[in-house]
């Protein structure tokens, strides 16, 4: 199996958007690698590429246009996914349709404010769940939060080709999951999807809380390796 | 500001994730505030959060819920662009959200100890570690101590050293719980660090178990 794209190889294959073609930007021999990979490999890639560059055009007529058949379309998506993360805390259907109107009006309200320079939809999408299930679901336990983009500065911001980098950002974190050992994939979902702090998802999974820490931090760096984070 | 000690990767996954306690969480949050690369890191993590949200099954949502929605949009107006936060304030923004006072020096400060003076918040009544201010003196030690739990410090001014290194304004000491240090203030000016501990402290010697009412961390 070729390896798309990672720190071993030092290639990096960009695929952007421009206008309504999709084309190809390359560094290097990336051009040979692409070539190599199967056709299947290829097209599932490209396809999650696409789907992420229509995301952040829907994003753009929505902050730009207040477009509503562009939020409509972001709606279909991840409306259903918003609710499937809720209800891993919250059983209750009708709360987690509450929260999932109330998340994606918040999409509706911030779009003006989602840089796509910084992350994929998804993540920022997910961030606004996770900061929803942390002031209205766990109301007993409030765990304080920096609105990161308040305090980009020019100096933070990432070069061009990072920028165009991270329009693929999607399928190497998607890579990245796939490619962690199963047991710190576990500790992610427990974490991320279930809500659990390291203490509680030691006493679950009956291991020392140094074992959690531990295998998340293989598995950052496991991610930070293939998004080539420094350091 | 570029501070040079900076949160575990196991920490900035939990605050990715959003399950930080309410002290450890103030204290990473004021933290980020002042450390690009910390921040650079959240987002990083944060990918992973999107990447788990595409995974998961789709969950129907009902025709309800969408026209409820469609419907709201004609009253939701676009957020306002928030004015930049200040990176480098004096005290950082989460930190100053729980203050009534500018000026540190303006808090009703205790003394514990000679030369060790120590503020505590009040956090929700559910919070399961706390947060404390301390002020070290110049040359002034904090008794050797291990951490029965997490414990995670910022330090807002001055320096203190200990057999890991140097810690200065914006640094974070992130300890595991097993290490065990000996934190004493360079001279020169006060170390004012914020402290949040999950479980309270156990000091070695006698004297210092003595002392852990008094100091209290």
């Amino acid at each position: 199996m070729v390896v798309f794209s990672d720190d071993t190889t030092g290639l990096k294959p960009v695929i952007y958007r421009r206008g309504a073609h999709v084309s190809f930007r390359t560094m290097g021999n990336s051009v040979m690698l692409v070539a190599a990979m199967t056709t299947a490999e290829q097209r599932s890639k490209q396809d999650k590429v696409i789907l992420e560059a229509e995301f952040r055009s829907l994003m753009e007529r929505v902050a730009q246009n207040r477009d509503r058949a562009a939020f409509e379309k972001l709606f279909t998506h991840f409306a259903p996914r918003l609710k499937s993360f809720i209800m891993r805390k919250n059983a209750n259907a009708e709360l987690a349709e509450d929260l999932v109107q109330e998340a994606m009006i918040a999409v509706w309200k911030k779009a003006g404010l989602y840089q796509p320079g910084r992350g994929s939809v998804s993540t920022w999408i997910f961030t606004i769940g996770r900061n929803l299930r942390i002031d209205r679901i766990r109301r007993e336990v409030s765990m304080p939060l920096v609105e990161l983009g308040d305090y980009d500065e020019a100096s933070d911001d990432p070069p061009g080709d990072e920028v165009l980098a991270r329009k693929q950002e999607d399928s190497l974190v998607s890579k990245a999951l796939g490619g962690i050992p199963e047991e710190q994939r576990q500790i992610l979902l427990l974490s991320f999807v279930e809500d659990m702090a390291q203490s509680e998802i030691a006493t679950r999974l009956n291991i020392p809380l140094g074992t959690v820490k531990s295998r998340m931090r293989l598995a950052y760096g496991h991610l930070r390796r293939i998004l080539e984070i420094q350091p | 500001m570029t501070p040079a000690h900076h949160l575990d990767h196991s920490t900035i996954l939990a605050y990715a994730a959003g399950t930080l306690d309410e002290a450890i969480g103030l204290v990473v949050a004021s933290h980020l505030a002042w450390c690009p690369q910390c921040r650079t890191a959240v987002r990083a993590a944060e990918a992973l959060g999107g990447g788990l949200l595409d995974q998961l099954p789709a969950a129907a949502v009902s025709e309800n819920c969408r026209a409820r929605t469609m419907a709201m949009l004609q009253g939701a107006s676009l957020h306002r662009f928030p004015a930049p936060a200040v990176a480098d304030a004096a005290v950082p923004g989460p930190l100053a959200r729980l203050l009534s006072v500018a000026n540190l020096d303006d808090l009703p400060w205790k003394k514990k100890a000679p030369g060790v003076a120590m503020y505590d918040f009040k956090l929700s009544p559910t919070a399961k570690g706390q947060v404390k201010l301390l002020r070290i003196g110049p040359g002034r030690a904090v008794p050797e101590h291990g951490h029965g739990g997490e414990e995670v410090t910022l330090i807002l001014g001055g320096a203190y050293r200990d057999h890991i290194g140097r810690f200065g304004r914006g640094d974070v000491a992130d300890l595991d719980e097993d290490i065990e240090h000996k934190p004493v203030a360079e001279a020169g000016e006060d170390c004012i660090c914020l402290v949040a501990i999950e479980r309270p402290t156990r000091f070695k010697s006698i004297a210092a178990r003595l002392m852990q009412p008094l100091v209290g961390i």
